[in-house]
């Protein structure tokens, strides 16, 4: 048992097997659409987790990521007649170069200044999405064509969560294959001591920036298949509140923990919908369950039960 | 000249807006480290309970004193039962707790109170000063000055008392603090009361210039937060200033530029001075130890 | 490690049972609802949600409808497009609903149309802009008066008072926004000349500076500002700090009665145009609307202790055409119902007399619309509109 758990695949089949006998359990098409959700969100998790919890910088701006993915979809298509998948690759790439530029100068900033800076970028982007009607269809947004493979349109629910559900595999093992890389073990340096890791001679600026850029890219690509499978994008994708939404999906989950990156995803995207039964109670008990979370499992909850579970094996 | 003395005038308004939201941040962060994302609701429950006293019959400055005795309870409350319970816990962590609460906050508001937007009579009536061409609001006056005056009530504080000293002492070393005999965890009690404390009174105060609702919190605690990074967080002159600032950025690139684009433009420049000046304005540099 | 299962099993069963919870009563007609009950758009949200559950258990108290009882399922989407979407799904998928009156913002309106179009549910909006109804789409309608006519309207008041050079203020929020956008694109047709444009944040607490600039811009005869919320309460207040005394015009998107109290004395002599909602108690006795509007308001203040906005009476009318249109058609059948809400002629509702074609899913015209002038610290009636 404790051999196969310290195999790097194991956590990889597992989410792989999630990702193919979950839907034996769907009852209806709003279970695929839900899944595929907690995927797509996953997935930008996932890559703002290798920036919070591996390289320890916070991004209060992830979602505007999201949105320069999102809205790569809805525009490259309707005024340059690139096919959305070639958009959803254009987007990535945007998004990588944005990162770039921004990531050189506020990425030296620490703490929460480097929040202030990030929360700044966010909302930048969700103002330009929002003032260039022209392109963007302002506040109401625009409307997204659908994804055609092989003149085969994606349109359906399930069709969306093997799409997700793949893609989230994919970013998750190459997720894991980062942390266990050279690069990845400075950023982990760079995590636990900044200046240490300077000492010692790692190039802490360009492996800080190295994996902003992986992580907006991450986020890009999530952004892109959040407009495509909604048909419809709005200004939102890219605002404060989707930022901080991410930020607590990867807190909730466990920082540093890429499987908490799913738990996290999960929680927060189900929670909201098992909790309208208690009608206008339902904000009041989310931001409860929150804080219940954060002070009981303050580790994020995949990192404190394992600690938890590690405490009942002795 | 008359029109640049209105854009002036307006930037006072906003900009004394932010600060008393920004001050908030200070204490707590001085005492505690912690950037508590619930000070926006701490500003929406002063001016909500304030507004719902009146209309319950209270007379208005007896409806104001508790909205500011309620609240203070609140901002306690949160530590006591939401942030102290997660000592050790780290920041990300702690913020996550905050901003839980001001969810939960905020969905409690929309329960007790409405979702509709309230306003409150101004203390020294609604009828603008004229000067030089351009007119401001009395209200905007009082905003300001009440800025000041806490400002300089934090400075005597934090400078000239055992208490002031404490809460530096806690800031700087928790550890260290407990062995010379600081209660570290009523001093940061204490903190959050004050703050809780200096949000409810904002909340009261700028409530008849920019009226307030049950959400009314999130944005003010955005700019709050923004404004008191700009100054340097911990610092309350910082907290001013930055305060301030933004506002003014704000009311010229509304006068000047264009008002579409008026808040991105103070948030690329928040971007660049943090840039060239990483603790902001009036921070302090923390020195990393290996 | 077993009690670790025993916790996960529990929760599942849980979680199984709470999402099945509104399921059990099936021998109802499922209205759906997806309304911005919180978030910025909370203000449109919330007297709709009233309405509906009002109205819903004043049916069935009277026996409902052909028979069948009503079941109302409201989700709020926050304010999310995105939300909206996902609680379309579910109301689609899982509640199995028969049709939906709902979408409080055009986003959330415009997010759920391929949804209710993919799964044919008739579906009335809430909404605002022209776009959800114009390209017509065959099961999609809408009960408020579009931003159009508004500006319409507006520029029709202004030519009879032979002011034709105007200046705009407009909110970046989505109403406003699209509000402004139908007001440039209808102007050159009205003779209207816009000679300066300015906006402001749906949270901001000071336009002066805008509002600096519209004063000092030489040859503007009159002011025009589409916006929600408080920002046309702060504008007219600002308005007067700043001694401005062009006529200002707001639009439909503040109609309801608390601007009046927001602004206080700024607001008189403001103008704008409304349903005949808010003046109810003025209307004259004959007019066609009377009673249906004093009846609703009588009854949405009775119940909920508020004053009434336009935005509840949008509810209001999106459901009983609904429920009408079910009565016509005598059956359960969505296609039916559909194409009888489409014959809907003649109703006479809060926002006007619904005249819907296959051509047009809204059946409004200008008419519907009363021009008001604030005096007093209340609505009047400006003769002759």
């Amino acid at each position: 048992m404790r051999t196969l758990l310290d195999t790097r695949l194991l956590p990889a089949i597992a989410v792989a097997a999630i990702v193919i006998v979950l839907p034996w359990f769907f009852p209806s098409a709003f279970y695929y659409r839900i899944g595929a959700l907690v995927f797509i969100f996953a997935l930008a998790v996932v890559g703002l987790n290798l920036l919070m919890g591996f390289a320890g910088q916070v991004s209060l701006g992830h979602a505007g990521f999201l949105g320069i993915g999102a809205y790569s979809v809805a525009i490259g298509p309707v005024y340059f007649g690139m096919p959305s998948w070639l958009s959803l690759f254009a987007g990535a790439v945007l998004s990588g170069l944005v990162a770039f530029l921004v990531g050189r100068p506020i990425l030296r900033l620490k703490g929460h200044y480097l929040a202030v800076a990030t929360l700044g970028f966010g909302l930048l982007v969700a103002i330009v999405l929002s003032n260039e009607a022209g392109w963007t269809g302002g506040p109401d947004g625009m409307s997204v064509p659908k994804l055609t493979l092989f003149s085969w349109s994606v349109r359906s629910a399930d069709a969306w969560y093997w799409i997700a559900g793949t893609t989230f595999v994919g970013g998750f093992i190459l997720a894991l294959n980062l942390m266990q890389s050279p690069t990845g073990r400075s950023l982990q340096a760079i995590h636990d001591s900044e200046i240490a890791s300077l000492v010692l001679g790692i190039d802490v600026a360009s492996k800080k920036l190295t994996i902003f850029i992986i992580s907006a890219m991450y986020a890009s690509v999530a952004g892109s298949y959040l407009a495509l499978f909604n048909g419809h994008v709005t200004p939102d994708v890219a605002g404060f509140l989707r930022s901080i939404e991410l930020v607590a999906m990867v807190v909730l989950g466990g920082m540093g923990s890429i499987v908490g990156s799913l738990v996290g995803a999960i929680v927060l995207v189900v929670l909201p919908q098992v909790l309208t039964v208690f009608h206008e109670y339902e904000q009041a008990l989310l931001g409860l369950i929150v804080m219940v979370f954060m002070i009981f499992l303050r580790r994020g909850i995949v990192p404190s039960l394992a600690a938890i579970l590690q405490g009942w094996r002795k | 000249m008359a029109e640049l003395l209105q854009f002036v005038f307006s930037g006072l308004t906003v900009g004394a807006i932010y600060a008393l939201v920004a001050l908030g941040f200070t204490l707590i962060y001085k005492a505690s480290d912690i950037i508590n994302f619930a000070q926006g609701e701490f500003v929406m429950l002063g001016g909500m309970m304030t507004v719902f006293g009146a209309q319950a019959g209270l007379p208005l400055p007896v409806a104001a004193l508790l909205a500011v005795i309620l609240t203070t309870a609140v901002g306690l409350a949160l530590h006591r039962f939401a942030v102290a319970p997660a000592r050790g816990a780290t920041p990300v962590a702690l913020i996550m707790i905050t901003i839980g609460a001001s969810i939960f906050l905020r969905g409690v508001a929309q329960i007790v109170f409405d979702k509709r937007f309230h306003s409150l009579p101004s203390l020294f009536g609604g009828d603008p000063i004229k000067f030089g061409g351009a007119a401001i609001l009395p209200q905007s006056l009082v905003v300001l000055a009440s800025a000041t005056i806490i400002v300089v009530v934090l400075w005597l504080f934090i400078d000239r008392t055992m208490l002031g000293k404490a809460v530096i002492a806690t800031a700087a070393n928790r550890l260290a603090a407990r062995l010379i005999g600081v209660d570290t965890r009523s001093i940061v009690d204490f903190s959050f009361a004050v703050s809780a404390a200096i949000g409810a009174i904002a909340g009261i105060l700028i409530t008849p210039i920019a009226l307030t609702s049950y959400d009314a919190g999130t944005l003010l605690a955005l700019k709050g937060f923004a404004a008191a990074m700009l100054g340097g967080i911990g610092s309350a002159p910082g907290a001013v200033v930055g305060g301030l600032l933004i506002g003014m950025i704000e009311a010229m690139s509304a006068g000047y530029f264009s008002s579409n684009y008026k808040d991105a433009v103070a948030f690329l420049i928040i971007l660049v001075v943090l840039i060239f000046i990483p603790q902001g304005l009036f921070g302090r540099a923390k020195v990393e130890r290996v | 490690m077993r009690t670790l299962r025993r916790v996960t099993v529990t929760a599942a069963i849980g979680l199984a049972v709470l999402l099945s919870a509104g399921q059990l009563a099936s021998a109802q007609i499922k209205i759906g609802s997806v309304l911005s009950v919180t978030g910025p758009a909370s203000f449109l949200g919330d007297p709709e949600k009233r309405t509906l559950e009002i109205y819903v258990e004043e049916i069935n108290a009277k026996g409902g409808v052909n028979g069948q009882k009503l079941q109302l399922i409201v989700y709020d989407d926050g304010g999310s497009a995105d939300n909206a979407r996902t609680f379309a799904t579910r109301l689609i998928e899982e509640d199995k609903i028969f049709a939906m009156v709902g979408g409080s913002t055009t986003g959330a309106t415009m997010a759920m149309i391929p949804a209710f179009e993919e799964a044919k549910i008739p579906f009335i909006s809430l909404a605002g802009a022209i776009q959800i109804v114009e390209p017509v789409r065959s099961w999609v309608f809408k009960t408020p008066h579009t931003d159009k006519m508004a500006c319409e309207k507006i520029f029709a008041d202004l030519k009879t008072r032979k002011l034709t050079t105007i200046a705009m203020i407009s909110g970046t929020d989505a109403f406003g926004k699209s509000m402004r956008d139908q007001c440039v694109a209808v102007a050159p047709k009205a003779g209207i000349t816009i000679a300066i444009e300015e906006s402001y944040g749906p949270r901001d607490s000071d336009m002066t500076p805008q509002l600096t600039n519209i004063k000092n811009k030489a040859g503007v005869q009159a002011v025009v500002n589409p916006g929600f919320g408080q920002g046309p309460a702060i504008v007219t207040r600002n308005y007067r700090q700043l001694a401005i005394t062009l006529p200002l015009y707001q639009s439909h998107g503040v109609a309801s009665k608390q601007f009046i109290e927001l602004a206080g004395p700024a607001a008189e002599g403001v103008r704008l145009p409304a349903a005949a909602l808010l003046i109810a108690d003025k209307l004259p006795a004959n007019d066609p609307q009377k009673a249906v509007v004093v009846n609703y308001s009588k009854t949405y203040q009775q119940k909920t202790g508020q004053a009434v906005s336009t935005f509840g009476g949008h509810a209001y009318d999106g459901l009983m055409i609904l429920v009408q249109a079910m009565q016509r058609a005598k059956s359960a059948d969505k296609a039916k119902v559909r194409d009888e809400i489409e014959k809907t002629k003649g109703y006479i509702g809060t926002g006007g007399i619904v005249n819907m074609k296959p051509t047009d899913h809204m059946g409004l015209d200008l008419s519907a619309f009363h021009m008001l002038e604030i005096k007093g610290g209340d609505w009047t009636l400006v003769p002759g509109t």
